[in-house]
């Protein structure tokens, strides 16, 4: 059995960690750097706004472009994806009474739920298990709502570049000062095109990572200033489609089971979310945890398998698929946080920092309130009489006496039986009662995604054949991912090449976006694996699994609008 | 001298046409049209590094600011927007006076115009325009250079290559394949919100209501339906003879 | 309905998408036409054949060159005095600037990019491809002059037997732009390698051609049909041809008279930047390959065994 980890990319961290190395007068100057327009970078941004406005000696301090935010998306929500059924508490708390949550763009509170164990045919209903009871929460579309919080952060007076992609982190004297940009107009070996535009040095007082699931910079960070937390993160890979549907869906609905497999040795722990949309929409997404075995595997076909139940079909009945996208969630919980969330001139922020809730599947309200957070901390080291360093420490300390901290401590203790997802403790509980104990519980994962052994079963001959009505193959569903990537650049995938043919094959299942594909046998036991760098919709799923994700050109990528 | 670049927002992302006014939902995100950011590397590429105003004009609503944000970005000096509620569902005949009015007040040496639209309502709008203005015109240029009072082009055409030259003041189409355009630099990004945009209302281009929107268009869209079904479409296998069918169906169709 | 065809030729022969258009109005009641340029007087017969009942001509020194503001004037003189209420081209370089600049000159509503027209009791409604050709939107005009842009080789030329036409001298007054641009030179264009983006014929290759030496194949297609040669992305990525000849969304976008495409298996990337071709023929080997569901034929087969007898045959055919 091989394991994805004896192969690992070539990828060395040292790359992306740089001096500045642009003329002093050609570096460009702004008093905070976020990277990242997704909730956490946002509300960062919308609160330096807010504190900037009240104290307007410091904005004074700060030069022309107080706050810069980068995004590597062709705009804000272009790469945002998530369920999502949100609570509401910390927009609550960044915008005061500025705004309402009826201000916001949302699909409403959550109407009521169902959840529902799920087997070939059958659907049992179960009472929701605690931790996934969702009354008082609120249902977005988190793309949209991206979009809404960028204009809420320019309206602030935050400077927002997109199609920019923050390709090195830039330390002096042992202190990030900034990020470099990355370069545009390269063609596919390098070579600088007619239009070739080098990256800047874009240069800052304080520089806050808030980059999201498998953030590239935040990696480099967690490397260079040594601050991975005691357990190596894990991920789960979240596949999602929205559609318009004939009849309203009355509740949120959460389902677990099939199409995953109980057995123990496969470890395939996940379920489904299917949310209303309004009247006239729906979002069903089928998560699943990346320590799974089965090198046939694929997430992207177990949703299309999955919305051929009949309880699913049902719902999509009459409708039409509008969307499709994909993206990892961090799940190590509490235990895989990083052992600090600052270093000197650096804060870390939201899924980045994996300040998700699994067993809860919360994540959005986190990262709003450590981005809320690190803008206060940032801000104080912006005073004058303030040590930065202090300051900065001070973030740390704020997220540790924070709901963030309280919530995930608390969930820590559900690793046993909700360790791999929400589902998982109710899948348990629930096969138990179904299969009468003959379910075990797996073993605590504790090692990376990439280390897991693979066991091949023959698992894809049970993936429907895409009838391109309910169910779609994987490149008609990048092309419903808007993604248009320029082809004719470097690929920005770092993989090895020549690996053993069921490491190959699991990787081309795993990607939803057809990236990798199975190629020619190299006859010593290895086959060479293919990369379509441009199908890439950058859900990070890859870097769980023995390969590293690196940012494309500014702008690639998909364009969600309603994930 | 003045180039000015006439430039569109238009929709992005999967367009779909709404079904109750017929036309184009631009409700969603825009972006500069790709074959404009053509003629404004052609403007920027003339100017260089002297001080020739290069001067971007829109006409849209407010969010076509983005795209002409885009231009000041890669480099223009100014834009200019004719953004008022009238104006919307204008035809050729409408959206080219009331450009042709723009372009008037800002009395261009060169107007530049990309070779088409992304969307649904592009091309041909370059002719329209310079006979308002009285100016020649010159499309599908795929080499541009100006000097000495005149505008010296290169044009591709069916039959093959023109070399034409007129004088200035001209209007000029370029085709995509004269240039590829350039990324703004973060520098340019960032300088851009702070140079000069104007918006205009109708009146304050000195246009009729009248002349503008449905009441001064002379085209009309009617209702939508399907594409008609490739009329005898076939499928067959090859048990040897496919090369032969294949020529009696090309023949068939006389396209051989 | 009183219709006025535009009619554009090169050298002594008419060309055939206008003749085209020319029948279509015939068709739809009779129309009368107009020839610009040096030798118009002489094509008035060939005019006559597709039905023209009467034909403007205008050899003026101001229209020997071949551009489109002098035949404004032209045209304009031609609308007034014939009184026409609709006046039809074909789609070229020339005729959409001509179109376009008469719009403006007469403030009449302008259609283009149709493909079709009918008449809807006694209205002229269009026919516009919008969406890469997935929707048909019907168009109208508010008023009269009604011009109208076809859709290069929309319609059939059809002889209808006419006799000799009436033909009128037409002889504007020429605006002082009009006649601003002068022709310097003109060169033929280059027969090394035809431009994929304006060729008639393209014969395009993807990965069932199964290697990158294969693609003689589709290029030795191409050469017997005087065609272009395109890529899909995959073999493009793959390195087995350039970027310049990629056909898809993120590569080029054609609408050729003939598409070949060879072991294509047809994904939507591909298709978006093919689909509105006028005739797709695609071979692959797999029955079921998403190509099979949008091309006007199908062939289930191997492409290295079909192709080079395709090749012959269509040499032989063409005599080359």
């Amino acid at each position: 059995m091989s394991k994805a980890s004896d192969f690992p990319p070539p990828f060395d961290a040292a790359e992306f960690v740089a001096e500045p190395t642009d003329p002093a007068d050609e570096r460009i100057e702004v008093g905070v750097l976020i990277v990242g327009a997704g909730p956490a970078g946002l509300a960062c941004a919308i609160r330096l706004g807010q504190l900037l406005e009240e104290n307007p000696d410091v904005a004074e301090r700060l030069g022309e472009v107080p706050v810069a935010l980068l995004e590597k998306g062709k705009q804000p929500g272009s790469h945002l994806l998530s369920g999502a059924v949100v609570n509401p508490r910390a927009l609550q708390r960044l915008f005061g009474s500025r705004l309402r949550l009826q201000d916001l763009p949302s699909y409403g509170e959550v109407p009521g739920e169902a959840v529902y164990v799920l087997t070939k045919r059958a659907a049992l209903r179960i009472p929701p298990p605690p931790p996934m009871r969702n009354h008082g929460n609120w249902i977005f579309s988190l793309s949209q709502l991206g979009r809404f919080l960028a204009e809420q952060a320019e309206e602030g007076g935050t400077m927002i570049l997109p199609e920019t992609a923050a390709q090195k982190l830039l330390v002096s004297h042992g202190r990030v000062v900034g990020v470099r940009t990355g370069d545009k107009g390269r063609g596919r070996d390098g070579q600088e095109l007619g239009n070739f535009e080098a990256g800047s040095d874009l240069v800052a007082k304080v520089t806050v990572l808030a980059e999201g699931t498998q953030g590239h910079l935040t990696g480099v960070a967690l490397d260079r200033f040594d601050l991975r937390g005691d357990e190596p993160q894990v991920w789960e890979l979240g596949v999602k489609e929205v559609w318009k549907v004939a009849k309203p869906l009355e509740h949120i609905v959460h389902t677990m089971g099939w199409p995953l497999r109980l057995g123990a040795k496969y470890r395939e722990f996940g379920g489904s979310f299917i949310y209303p949309m309004g009247d006239d929409m729906v979002t069903i997404g089928l998560v699943v945890g990346l320590d799974y075995r089965d090198s046939e595997l694929s997430v992207h076909d177990l949703l299309q398998e999955l919305k051929t139940h009949p309880k699913i079909a049902e719902i999509l009945e009459g409708g039409e698929r509008v969307q499709w996208g994909a993206k990892t969630i961090p799940s190590g919980g509490f235990h895989s946080l990083p052992r600090k969330l600052h270093a000197p001139g650096l804060l870390l922020c939201g899924d980045g920092a994996g300040m998700v809730n699994i067993p809860r599947l919360k994540g959005v309200h986190y990262a709003i309130e450590s981005g809320r957070l690190a803008a206060e901390a940032a801000f104080r080291a912006l005073q004058r009489g303030e040590t930065p360093a202090t300051a900065l420490s001070s973030y740390d300390d704020a997220v540790r006496e924070s709901f963030i901290w309280d919530d995930l401590r608390e969930v820590r203790n559900m690793r046993q039986v909700f360790g791999r997802g929400f589902f998982v403790g109710g899948a348990l509980a629930s096969a138990m009662t179904v299969s009468k104990g003959r379910i075990e519980l797996g073993k605590l994962r504790a090692e990376p995604d990439a280390e897991q052994p693979l066991l091949t079963t023959g698992r894809a001959a049970s993936y429907p054949a895409p009838d391109g009505k309910l169910t779609f193959d994987k490149l008609s569903s990048v092309f419903a991912s808007g993604n248009k990537t320029r082809d004719d650049q470097p690929s920005h995938i770092r993989i090895e090449r020549q690996v053993p043919a069921d490491v190959a094959r699991m990787w081309a299942s795993l990607c939803p976006a057809q990236v990798y594909e199975v190629g020619a046998d190299d006859g010593d036991g290895t086959v060479t694996v293919e990369v379509a760098p441009s199908n890439c919709v950058q859900c990070g799923a890859i870097t769980a699994k023995g390969g590293r994700l690196t940012p494309p050109e500014g702008g690639s990528g998909p364009e969600y609008t309603v994930t | 001298m003045k180039i000015a670049v006439c430039v569109k927002h238009v929709p992005e992302g999967t367009s779909r046409i709404d079904p109750g006014t017929k036309r184009l939902d631009r409700a969603g995100e825009g972006a500069l049209n790709h074959f404009d950011a053509n003629a404004v590397e052609a403007a920027l590429q003339i100017k260089g590094d002297s001080d020739t105003e290069v001067v971007a004009v829109s006409l849209g609503p407010q969010k076509a600011l983005d795209s002409l944000r885009k231009a000041l970005a890669m480099g223009a000096d100014r834009a200019v927007l004719v953004s008022d509620d009238a104006a919307a569902g204008s035809d050729l005949v409408a959206t080219s006076r009331l450009l042709a009015a723009a372009l008037a007040k800002e009395e261009p040496d060169l107007v530049l115009f990309g070779q088409q639209a992304s969307d649904a309502d592009g091309a041909v709008l370059w002719a329209a325009v310079a006979e308002r203005l009285g100016r020649p015109v010159v499309s599908q240029a795929m080499e541009l250079s100006v000097d000495g009072g005149s505008v010296h082009v290169k044009r591709q055409t069916e039959h093959g290559y023109d070399t034409l030259e007129a004088p200035l003041p001209a209007v000029v189409a370029v085709s995509d394949a004269i240039n590829e355009p350039r990324y703004p630099s973060l520098k340019g990004i960032m300088g851009a919100k702070k140079k000069p945009q104007d918006v205009l209302s109708l009146g304050e281009l000195g246009v009729d209501p009248a002349e503008a929107g449905d009441a001064g268009s002379r085209t009309t869209v009617l209702a939508l339906g399907d594409p008609p079904a490739r009329a005898d479409a076939k499928k067959i296998e090859d048990d040897g003879n496919a090369a032969q069918a294949i020529v009696d169906f090309l023949a068939e169709k006389r396209l051989i | 309905m009183a219709t006025l065809v535009f009619l554009e030729h090169h050298g002594d022969e008419l060309q055939k998408g206008a003749l085209g258009v020319l029948t279509k109005a015939v068709e739809l009641g009779g129309a009368d036409a107009v020839i610009v340029g040096e030798g118009a007087k002489g094509l008035a017969g060939q005019a006559g054949k597709y039905g023209a009942g009467k034909v403007w001509a205008c050899e003026d020194a101001e229209v020997a060159q071949p551009l489109p503001q002098p035949r404004v004037d032209v045209l304009a003189k031609a609308v007034a005095d014939g009184g026409y209420d609709t006046v039809l081209f074909a789609n070229s370089v020339l005729a959409a600037d001509v179109a376009s600049g008469l719009a403006a000159r007469l403030d009449a509503g302008l259609n283009w990019d149709l493909a079709d027209v009918e008449l809807q009791g006694g209205d002229l409604v269009g026919k516009r491809p919008a969406l890469q050709d997935s929707v048909y939107v019907d168009v109208g005009w508010t008023s009269t002059p009604r011009l109208a842009l076809f859709r290069a080789g929309s319609f059939d030329a059809k002889e209808s037997g006419g006799g000799e036409p009436e033909v009128v001298d037409v002889s504007p007054d020429y605006a002082a732009h009009s006649t601003a641009v002068k022709l310097l030179g003109q060169d033929a264009a280059e027969t090394g390698g035809v431009n994929i983006e304006d060729a008639d014929v393209i014969v395009a290759g993807g990965r069932g051609l199964g290697a990158p030496e294969n693609f003689t194949l589709a290029e030795e297609l191409a050469k017997a049909l005087g065609g272009a040669v395109g890529a899909t992305r995959a073999v493009v990525d793959a390195g087995w041809y350039p970027y310049s000849a990629q056909i898809g969304q993120t590569g080029k976008t054609v609408s050729p008279k003939l598409y070949f495409a060879l072991g294509i298996s047809g994904a939507i990337q591909h298709k978006v930047g093919m689909q509105s071709s006028g005739t797709i023929v695609a071979i692959n080997k797999d029955a079921n390959a998403p190509i099979f569901e949008f091309s006007d034929l199908g062939v289930v087969g191997d492409v290295h065994e079909i192709v080079p007898k395709l090749t012959e045959l269509i040499a032989q055919r063409r005599g080359s």
